[in-house]
């Protein structure tokens, strides 16, 4: 059996492409707006110009960071088994995060998400066995906003069992959000140690870390976090309109990361990642969906792999504004070469609308396309001894497989039966059925699946903690209560 | 060069998006003694209309729409100062300030709604990117424009639109100005929620809308 993998560029390409990312931090450098971080890079070796905020950074400093960067680590569930693997050509899947809409079946309008939204989301994306982690995937807003993120993230905390993908919106929220992680693993260490959850932090392109991302990846390193890197050159616009020179400057703010994130704390587990996009030169609009979106991704995915290093991309989303013909062929363009570029996590499972909208219904299409694609990547099984000519010597012109011992021994590990998503009736079965469209089968599905979800059982000391803490965050800002809606 | 064919450059200048060319025939007018209203209203604005119409009729692309203004720019900012000398202003539909609220540095957005209502036929000054709450509300007073454009692209920004017209308020100008809001996450509810004039969800319906705020529909 062939290694199923797809690679955009060749070994020659990468190296001009990290030539020119170091060539890049040494000149213009990087704008770094955290006063810390700046101070860091200047003790460690880079020019730095106090006026601009601007870092210098040398190739030795990078390649130093390089050494110290881990290649691989694990995402733990909530029973402390590794669920997900950052590392090698591993592929796992979330869905796309912290849509500020989210769809309601059956309308073509979006509109606020609140929390009864999230909680069915976290129910769902719990319950689907292909997602490997769920996400803080809406930002509800029925809270207060200066702590709609940590909200999230109690949510999740509450309803899954699964490695969490999140992000902090501020420098305050990050250190409730960790103490969040450490009640449920039950202390620093522990969370240390089997690390639930993992945040992303967004340079800006071109070349720039905020301070609220910088910070938030410097507070990562030091508690041992991990965090990935969400480069975003919109090419064209905020990146140079080639891939090629979009993937360098993704590489570049990448590499920029990983030296503050190991100068912070050598060893702190990263991850190359990004969600950049081709830029809609009519409208002016990110489309996730796009094909050169996906190409710019599989390339830099292919960079971070030449390093060594963990990979993830937002991909498998589309633009669609309701889940129709174009959700379901760009979301399987995006989730198929994700896998076969072997990037570690992929996030975009049920994201509609440049990542502004998420839907369940396209959530549980998601899935089918997930668990397709994990079949294609295991490939074509060749390791019996006969491949064929031994039992269509048996069945020899009578041509009947389905009656052999052959067949009921392989079908189930060869076919994927997909969930009745996917419509595979005799047109006259299908009718009978209520002829329904495939976003109609979804919120059947969606219903059905949200309705059997079981809560983990947490014990009751950490149940009041995470109430207290978020509590505690929330109050200054108005929230007094917590919804009651699980058990 | 003739008279004509020196404002036919200019036009072209702004088609084809060749700053330097553009500023370089600005200087050339001045030297030459071309009345520098006549070089904006006969070569360089009608050079940018050209161009929004092509981008309406999709042979143009923001990256023309983008730098036709730019080249626009780079030639007022010579005739400006000679304009002022002669104590002549443009014609134009109205006086409209812009900028990006403050704490959000997304440029892209607010720059070519900036230059659709430059192309439509508007003087517009833009402020930039997080520009404070203050800068706005002074350029109301002193510049006295008909319209307000505030731009914010992130969910957490876009509170500050709100802000704006408050502090509009507070200083007894919110009556002479519409304001108008955009970004990614604002819609026509937001707008309505926090008082503002006017909505458009792209730079081609902010021109019709900021037309409409001021009765020339």
């Amino acid at each position: 059996m062939a290694t199923i993998q797809l690679r955009l560029l060749s070994e020659e390409d990468v190296r001009r492409i990290l030539e020119e990312a170091y060539a890049l931090l040494e000149e213009p450098g990087v704008r770094v707006y955290d006063p810390e971080a700046l101070e860091m890079l200047e003790g460690a070796g880079a020019r730095v110009d106090g006026e601009t905020r601007t870092a210098h950074i040398p190739a030795q400093m990078v390649d130093r960071a390089l050494e110290t960067v881990p290649r691989s680590f694990y995402l733990y569930d909530l029973q402390g088994r590794p669920a997900v693997h950052y590392g090698g050509d591993d592929v796992h899947f979330d869905p796309g995060s912290a849509a500020i809409y989210i769809l309601d079946h059956g309308s073509t309008r979006s509109r606020k998400p609140v929390t009864a939204d999230l909680v069915a989301l976290l129910k769902l994306a719990d319950v689907l066995k292909e997602l490997d982690a769920v996400s803080t995937a809406l930002v509800c807003s029925d809270v207060p906003r200066e702590v709609s993120d940590l909200y999230r993230l109690y949510l999740a905390l509450r309803i899954s069992s699964k490695p969490i993908v999140t992000g902090a919106f501020a420098v305050e929220t990050w250190e409730t959000m960790y103490r969040l992680l450490v009640a449920v693993a039950g202390s620093e260490e522990a969370l240390a140690a089997r690390p639930r959850a993992i945040f992303d932090v967004c340079p800006s392109p071109p070349l720039l870390w905020s301070e609220i991302t910088c910070r938030n990846l410097v507070d990562c390193a030091r508690h041992k976090v991990p965090a990935e890197f969400v480069s975003m050159p919109l090419a064209g616009a905020t990146g140079p309109a080639t891939l090629a020179g979009s993937v360098v400057q993704h590489a570049a703010e990448c590499l920029s990361g990983i030296v503050i994130g190991q100068l912070a704390n050598p060893g702190a587990p990263l991850v190359w990642g990004g969600s950049p996009a081709a830029f809609d030169m009519r409208t002016g609009t990110p489309p996730m969906g796009a094909i050169e979106t996906m190409m710019i991704d599989m390339a830099y995915a292919q960079v971070g792999k030449y390093l060594g290093l963990p990979t993830h991309a937002y991909m498998g989303m589309s633009d669609a504004k309701v889940v129709d013909a174009q959700v379901g062929l760009e979301s399987a363009l995006g989730t198929l070469l994700a896998a076969l570029g072997g990037i570690n996590m992929v996030s975009g499972a049920g994201m509609l609308d440049f990542e502004s909208c998420q839907s369940l219904e396209k959530l549980v299409i998601d899935h089918e396309i997930i668990a397709m694609v994990r079949r294609f990547l295991r490939g074509i099984d060749t390791s019996e001894p006969s491949l064929g000519l031994e039992i269509i010597r048996q069945v020899g012109h009578r041509g009947n497989f389905l009656v052999t011992q052959h067949t009921r021994r392989h079908f189930q590990k060869e076919l994927y039966l997909p969930s009745p998503v996917i419509d595979r009736d005799f047109r006259q079965a299908w009718e009978d059925k209520g002829g329904l469209d495939a976003s109609d089968r979804a919120h059947q599905r969606a219903l059905e699946l949200i309705s059997v979800h079981q809560p983990p059982a947490l014990p009751d000391e950490v149940l009041t903690e995470l109430e207290e803490i978020t509590l505690q965050a929330g109050r200054p800002y108005g929230l007094e209560h917590l919804p009651v809606w699980y058990g | 060069m003739s008279k004509e064919e020196l404002l036919a450059a200019m036009s072209e200048s702004v088609i084809e998006g060749e700053i330097e060319r553009a500023e370089e025939l600005a200087r050339r007018a001045l030297v030459e003694g071309l009345d520098p209203l006549e070089a904006i209203e006969q070569g360089y604005a009608r050079g940018i209309r050209e161009v929004g119409e092509r981008f309406a009729r999709g042979e143009y692309f923001l990256p023309h729409l983008a730098m036709g203004a730019e080249a626009m720019k780079a030639a007022m900012a010579v005739l400006e100062p000679e304009l002022a000398r002669r104590q002549k202003e443009r014609t134009t539909l109205g006086r409209v300030v812009i900028g990006t609220v403050a704490g959000d540095i997304h440029e892209i957005g607010k720059t070519l709604v900036a230059t659709m209502l430059s192309a439509g036929g508007f003087a517009v000054t833009d402020l930039g990117v997080d520009v404070p709450t203050q800068r706005f509300v002074e350029a109301v007073r002193e510049e006295k424009p008909q319209i307000l454009g505030l731009s914010a692209l992130l969910t957490t920004t876009m509170l500050v639109q709100r802000e704006v017209i408050a502090a509009l308020k507070e200083a007894g100008l919110r009556d002479q100005v519409k304001v108008m809001v955009g970004g990614a996450p604002v819609t026509q509810a937001w707008a309505d929620e926090i008082g503002a004039d006017g909505y458009a969800e792209d730079a081609i319906g902010a021109v019709q809308r900021a037309r409409q705020l001021l009765g020339l529909t």
